[in-house]
């Protein structure tokens, strides 16, 4: 299934070079992959997996072991910032 | 205490400058800063006077906790009636002037009056006179301050000042300090024009003294300042990326207003987000951000420092605006940008960068030029009227209209009104995106429940610094609630603005707030300041503050009706994004509001809640 991977702020750092201009880069996943295989095949730290938005919906801390991803997914994270 | 206990007040028709103690009793009411200057006010001005006739009044006020070493405590603000809004007006600056002045011995200048001739107040420690200004009048901001340093040989005076929308009476002119620090939102600097007030140019050699109990202030000051290192979101994320960080955040979660709000996502975020500041250009090989930067005393230090691509339709051949400045925050990035639905990067610091020269709130301007290119579009508004071809997405449409209005010529004069009455002069008053005749910041209420009813209850018209529920309803800070549902919102707007009336009026920075409660400030507090700071005293302070500017605007003539949001958020669905097909639920929160803040049906405060916060 395709599921799009964004990572932003210091994140961005964990993305190949290619696709860090866009933040974003277009996967090909297994069907039934978790979110956290996800983080976990980018080696993400977990001090920095803050914000994680699936669709532009918050998933908790505690939601992301068990939430399985979709076709067309689009998974956007960052680390803890802030703004006004 | 953290106090000076004097006030300046200068007479502006009569050219008179006068030390006054301040009034201790009210001090302990209403702290400082926002609350003690707004309740001078109320206490000064008839709420229905006119905001640029010479009746009304306009405060520089310092907090108890300005210029000291409690971590950002470098904050003033400007109080005055707002000529955009009709309503009281409080515009909070970083910087380095509200230090100088609390070092020279002041909390608040309040000036009253008309001045026959342009003027500025020199301030050196304890003595204040006004000055002739005649060679100030015309200049920008940045010419202002750079000829009152050299004329008075003092590179380290700090000047606060009007550029030539102040003069030009723009109705979102602002106040700026320290060429890119700005009391930026109501016009207040129009106020400051009308007065024929050029500039505040400081120097206080006197330090802050009288701090109740310092040995226990430099304890709990460095306590506190740990708090915000090792905060990951102060102490890393907002030096780092600054507030621009939000934008492709508030893209993803579908909340960020697009081209005067018909969209609610903007495929050219990515393109003018704090990420595009930090890349190498392929013009120049050279990133638009240069570095950050802090405020006094500010341990956090978001501010952004930009430079322009030299080569730049902008400011090609323009050596004057290639040196290292003032970047994009969010705000700006997001109304000269999302707004128009221009993604230009360059065009965007250039309009800033002229926004801070001249001095007008770039909030207020991009989202008035948002409705000017929605009305080009609709056919209603003409390249002729214009002077330019201004479809939405066009940067140099954006670069023009940025140049008349700080100029005041042509097309430009009609932007410096604002969207409300622009609008309504072309016969489309609901493509104002205002509430009390503000423009909105960058939040989408469609997307972000909570902020529909902080923008249609502000004080201060539409603004997002008054309950910053993106806190909560984005970030999770302090605690994580849903941004596309309405309950509970009531409730938490009303904390979000208590909170913030007290955090305005104690001389710190609101951005304190992501890692600091109250409960950080009141220590700080009750070791500067004598007297009584528990949380509690400091919760009811700040309903308190809350309440006293409801009351002023209601005798200025307001009403429920306008504490109300724009047809389009409340009939128009968004589009895209995970807040599709919703409008913003601002009829059923409100009701519950009026009821959790103690006030009747109709808005107004009760009896029992006046006597309850001893107003």
């Amino acid at each position: 299934m395709k599921v799009t991977l964004k990572l932003y702020a210091a994140l961005s750092d964990y993305l190949p070079d290619a696709a860090r201009a866009g933040s974003a880069l277009e996967l090909d996943l297994p069907e039934g992959t978790r979110l956290t295989e996800l983080v976990g095949r980018f080696n993400l730290p977990e001090r920095l997996t803050h914000l994680v938005l699936v669709n532009g919906l918050y998933v908790a801390p505690a939601e992301r072991a068990a939430r399985m991803l979709g076709e067309g997914d689009v998974v956007a994270i960052w680390p803890p910032i802030a703004g006004g | 205490m953290g106090w000076a206990r004097k006030v300046l007040r200068v007479n502006l028709t009569k050219g008179t400058c006068a030390a006054e103690p301040l009034n201790m009793e009210w001090a302990a009411q209403y702290l400082g800063q926002r609350g003690l200057a707004t309740k001078y006010l109320a206490s000064e001005i008839d709420p229905k006077c006119d905001p640029l006739g010479p009746d009304n009044k306009i405060i520089w006020a310092t907090g108890p906790l300005t210029g000291t070493m409690a971590s950002t405590g470098g904050r003033y603000s400007v109080i005055t009636k707002g000529p955009l809004t009709g309503a009281i007006a409080c515009s909070n600056s970083g910087g380095y002037f509200g230090a100088e002045l609390k070092m020279a011995g002041w909390d608040m200048v309040i000036f009253e009056g008309v001045s026959p001739k342009p003027v500025y107040l020199l301030i050196q420690d304890d003595t204040a006179e006004l000055r002739d200004a005649a060679h100030l009048w015309g200049k920008t901001v940045w010419q202002t301050e750079e000829l009152l340093k050299k004329g008075h040989q003092d590179p380290l005076m700090r000047v606060s000042s009007i550029g030539r929308a102040g003069e030009n009476r723009v109705l979102f002119a602002c106040v700026v300090n320290d060429l890119h620090r700005a009391a930026g939102r109501s016009g207040v600097g129009a106020v400051a024009g009308s007065k024929n007030l050029k500039a505040i140019a400081v120097r206080g050699t006197r330090g802050v003294t009288g701090i109740a109990n310092p040995k226990e202030f430099m304890k709990v000051t460095a306590e506190k300042k740990k708090i915000l290192a090792d905060n990951a979101v102060t102490g890393q994320g907002l030096p780092t990326y600054g507030t621009q960080v939000l934008m492709n955040v508030i893209n993803e979660v579908g909340a960020l207003p697009t081209r005067n709000s018909r969209d609610v996502q903007f495929e050219g975020a990515r393109k003018i987000s704090a990420e595009a500041m930090r890349e190498k250009r392929p013009t120049d090989g050279k990133a638009n951000l240069v570095t950050n930067a802090a405020c006094f005393g500010c341990t956090i230090a978001c501010g952004r420092i930009s430079k322009m691509d030299e080569t730049h339709f902008t400011v090609a051949n323009r050596p004057e605006y290639w040196g290292a400045t003032g970047g994009l925050e969010y705000e700006a990035a997001w109304a000269l940008g999302c707004a128009n639905g221009v993604e230009d990067l360059e065009a965007l610091t250039y309009a800033n960068i002229l926004c801070n020269e001249d001095g007008i709130d770039p909030i207020s301007f991009g989202a008035t030029v948002g409705a000017v290119m929605e009305l080009y579009e609709m056919g209603v508004l003409t390249k002729e009227q214009i002077g330019i071809e201004a479809p939405f997405g066009s940067a140099k449409a954006l670069a023009h209209l940025a140049e008349i209005t700080v100029r005041g010529e042509g097309f430009g004069r009609e932007v410096g009104q604002g969207s409300r009455r622009l609008c309504e002069k072309y016969g489309h008053p609901e493509l104002s995106m205002t509430v009390k005749s503000q423009e909105f910041p960058a939040y989408d209420p469609r997307g972000i429940q909570g902020m529909g009813l902080t923008y249609a209850t502000s004080n201060r018209g539409a603004c997002h610094l008054r309950s910053y529920t993106v806190a909560s309803e984005i970030l999770g800070v302090p605690v994580k609630t849903d941004p596309l549902a309405t309950e509970g919102k009531p409730e938490l707007v009303k904390a979000f603005q208590d909170a913030t009336s007290v955090f305005d009026s104690a001389g710190v920075c609101v951005f304190t707030t992501f890692a600091w409660t109250m409960a950080d400030l009141a220590p700080q507090l009750q070791a500067a300041c004598e007297g009584d700071w528990s949380l509690e005293k400091l919760e009811k302070m700040g309903e308190r503050i809350w309440n006293l500017e409801r009351q002023f605007n209601l005798a200025a003539g307001f009403t429920a009706k306008d504490d109300d949001l724009p047809r389009r958020l409340k009939t128009e669905p968004a589009k895209t994004g995970p807040a599709k097909g919703l409008v913003n639920g601002i009829d059923k929160m409100l009701p519950v509001y009026y009821r959790v803040r103690g006030w009747t049906p109709q808005g107004v405060p009760t009896a029992e809640t006046l006597q309850r916060l001893g107003l």
